[in-house]
């Protein structure tokens, strides 16, 4: 099982290497930006532990956990244009 | 030059863009205050428009729903999809967030491969500029055939060149550009193209074949409708499209849709990477620190409710003045009237115009200090960006009864009044989740309703018991609420939830002028649609409540007879008695068998019926049916009335009786109009009243044990 998203801590950036949603999620996921390849960077997790906010591009977006858990993920490395901070996770 | 001269060089503009790009703002700076709010037909999203004049044309400007993508596969998507296909607006303006181009360019490639005239505005091109990015604009203009304009929607700079850009665009040809969506599905297209090209070239203008075919393969319902309507082999291409789809779907293992949807996402990147000059830093430290407090893991819940308690106080004492102003002075007028009245138009006329029409129009005027000042707090939440923060906070817990993060601010507003909560739903996107949240939100106890438990409470409870009562009350209807929307979730509103994939916008410092244009949208709303329904439903009610009225009074008999009784009182009697012989004092005696398990009498329901037209009319009800003549909630002899007559039992079972049930003609017309019919209206008072009958029925049982 490969790792995804919604265990990804919050401050980390990852790179995504495969999306397993399908139907109207995919396609939501897809105009998104959400696609392989693409670089992504946890920014937090809601007060109530749920859902999780990630930023793409130069978008925020919320995601439920449940639906992050359908995109898989691996570490990135630091490239140009990486924010660079970190924070405590949050869980 | 005059009219006639405008109306033949009218250009009709459809502005398209994903949401939080700006195109409010643009629309703002075309039209001014020159615009409208209306509805699309046959369905319930807002449609906008309004007019500009410049260069010597009148422009008809269209904002459309904000969508990410054009496949109508949401209603709002479907609007916008449908108005650009069917009304083929002569211009279409794809307003963009310059900053997030790349993700953009997807329903910008969507707009080309349909083939309009478009204009590509790179809005907040400022901050993308800020952050150092580079477009080149010719290569764009190559690559898509298209105008290009660069603005700042919130300051409104680069409109003029916007203006030009548009009548160069209407002057130019319609270009469509083919979207390579891999040699698979390109040859897919293909085969559908010749398929729809042996049965004739260019059936279906001014539609390019080539995009029917791509549209079939995605099972677009207007493109099917297309192909049946002109197309003479419309049989064998559908099956010739059914079978490729099927083949390919095989091999991927997901819906075709979906596959080109992701295509057309790689082919919007590659476009953008070519057009790309220099990358923005990636930089966004103000919004994000201050989502670091606002969305803390510990302060973000507590913040969150301050905001609302702001917004509450605010708005009720705030609005609190103007509305003793309206009061004030729809009484006096209605005494000027009174005192006017010529003696040849008769008394009832003059009881209709007094008591119907004016009284009717001050309760709906009334209502409007509130409602505005709800308006400008939401609007100042949705235009800054934090309504999609209250969503984020408190998704996890709508989720859990199946509803959207979204939903939480329309309850909340419930509690102060359902009418502007009610239209706060308009934010949610699927209207599953819409119709639950308005069928839920009257059992958010409103403001009204604080009248008749300022009446009760203290009638009936000890100094000690009160807050508890109040409480206890608030919190019967917050369960309810959680109860009623599980059940339409699982019944009527059956289906996945959707999901919760939102975009956070980087906080934004709202313009004056955009929050006003804002909140004055709403309020004239509020006014055209509910305003008539209210006013024609008051009339009704009065009505209901003076006629038919008995030949004679009682206590005039008595008074002849040579009792002794005060003009007022006399007055008090005969208030008294006419309401009891209306036609209202007569349904309230007719259901009283089955009001008694509840414990109401037949006074009690008669009250109940005034409930509908507002909570205060129900107060001033039952003074009468008392005989204590026109009193509020504060009346001490109401008070003592009440207590002498009903136990405190029954006082709780009236307090949830209209809690639960009985919602104000004002929430029902303002469901009809947001659920787009009178059937959910019709739904939404039935459900609330039987859920009111049941629980006070059981309550009133249980309690007389």
């Amino acid at each position: 099982m490969r790792p995804t998203l919604e265990v990804t801590p919050p401050g980390q950036a990852v790179r995504i290497t495969g999306v397993r949603a399908k139907g109207a999620l995919r396609r939501r996921l897809i105009e998104m930006g959400i696609v392989p390849g693409a670089r992504i960077v946890v920014m937090r997790i809601a007060p109530l532990g749920d859902p999780m906010e990630i930023r793409i591009g130069r978008t925020n977006l919320s995601l439920r956990k449940r639906e992050a858990s359908t995109i898989e993920v691996a570490p990135a490395d630091e490239g140009a244009g990486a924010q660079g901070r970190h924070r405590h996770g949050q869980r | 030059m005059d009219r006639d001269e405008h109306q033949d060089r009218t250009t009709t503009v459809a502005i398209a863009g994903n949401p939080n790009a700006g195109k409010t703002s643009i629309f703002n700076a075309l039209t001014g205050a020159r615009q409208r709010v209306g509805n699309y037909p046959g369905v319930t999203v807002e449609k906008k428009e309004g007019e500009c004049f410049r260069a010597g044309r009148k422009i008809h400007i269209v904002d459309l729903p904000g969508t990410y993508s054009l496949q109508a596969a949401s209603l709002d998507e479907k609007v916008a999809r449908d108005f650009i296909v069917r009304e083929r607006p002569d211009v279409v303006l794809d307003v963009v967030d310059a900053s997030c181009l790349e993700r953009h360019l997807s329903l910008t490639s969507q707009l080309v491969e349909l083939g309009v005239r478009l204009v590509l505005v790179l809005n907040m091109s400022d901050r993308a500029r800020a952050a150092g990015q580079v477009i080149d604009l010719a290569m764009i203009r190559e690559r898509l055939g298209c105008e290009v304009v660069e603005t700042v929607g919130s300051r409104e700079e680069g409109i003029e060149t916007l203006v030009a850009a548009i009548s160069t665009a209407a002057a130019g040809e319609l270009r469509a550009i083919d979207i390579d969506y891999g040699n698979e599905i390109n040859t897919a297209i293909d085969a559908v193209l010749a398929a729809i090209r042996a049965g004739g070239e260019g059936r279906m203008q001014p539609y390019a074949d080539r995009w029917v075919a791509v549209k079939l393969l995605e099972e677009d319902p207007e493109a099917r409708r297309l192909l049946w309507e002109h197309h003479s082999g419309a049989t064998a291409v559908a099956a010739l499209a059914g079978e490729i789809k099927k083949r390919i779907e095989g091999h991927h293992g997901d819906a075709l849709p979906v596959l080109m949807a992701e295509r057309r996402y790689g082919f919007a990147a590659g476009l953008y990477r070519e057009v790309l000059r220099c990358e923005p830093i990636d930089r966004q430290h103000l919004s994000d620190q201050i989502d670091d407090i606002l969305t803390h893991r510990w302060l973000g819940i507590p913040l969150f409710f301050l905001f609302l308690y702001a917004l509450f106080s605010l708005t009720f004492r705030l609005g609190e003045i103007p509305m003793r102003w309206i009061e004030e002075g729809v009484s006096r007028f209605g005494g000027l009237v009174v005192a006017h009245w010529p003696g040849w138009a008769g008394a009832p006329l003059k009881s209709l115009i007094v008591s119907g029409v004016i009284d009717g129009v001050g309760g709906v005027l009334v209502f409007l200090p509130t409602i505005i000042l709800l308006f400008l707090g939401i609007a100042l939440m949705e235009d800054t960006g934090y309504m999609a923060r209250a969503a984020f906070i408190m998704d996890r817990l709508m989720h859990r009864i199946g509803l959207h993060g979204k939903s939480f601010i329309p309850m909340m507003i419930g509690f102060g009044c359902s009418v502007p909560a009610i239209m706060a739903t308009r934010t949610l996107e699927h209207r599953r989740d819409r119709l639950a949240t308005m069928l839920a939100i009257p059992l958010m106890s409103c403001g009204a309703r604080l009248t008749i438990y300022s009446l009760f409470i203290p009638a009936f409870f000890p100094e000690g018991q009160r807050a508890t009562v109040l409480w206890l009350v608030y919190v019967i209807g917050v369960v309810l609420a959680v109860v009623v929307v599980k059940l339409l979730r699982s019944t009527l509103l059956r289906g996945e939830t959707t999901p919760f994939v939102m975009e956070l916008p980087p906080y934004r410092m709202p313009t004056a002028k955009g929050i006003v244009i804002h909140m004055w949208e709403r309020a004239k709303l509020y006014l055209r649609k509910a305003a008539t329904v209210i006013l024609a439903i008051s009339i009704v009610m009065w009505a209901l409540m003076s006629y038919p009225k008995p030949a004679s009074y009682e206590v005039d008999r008595r008074i002849a007879a040579g009792a002794a009784v005060t003009a007022e009182q006399a007055a008090a009697e005969r208030r008294a008695e006419g309401l009891e012989h209306s036609a209202a004092g007569w349904i309230g005696r007719a259901i009283e068998p089955a009001m008694q398990p509840l414990g109401f009498d037949w006074r009690i329901s008669t009250a109940l019926i005034g409930a509908f037209a507002a909570k205060e009319v129900f107060v001033s009800q039952l003074s009468i049916v008392f005989s204590l003549g026109q009193s509020d909630a504060q009346s001490l002899s109401l008070r003592e009335e009440l207590r002498h007559r009903y136990s405190p039992l029954v006082g709780l079972c009236v307090m949830l009786f209209c809690l639960i049930g009985t919602p104000c003609v004002a929430t029902m017309a303002v469901t009809r109009r947001e659920a787009g019919g009178w059937r959910w209206a019709l739904a939404q008072f039935v459900g609330l009243t039987v859920l009111a009958y049941v629980v006070t029925f059981a309550v009133y049982q249980i309690g007389s044990w």
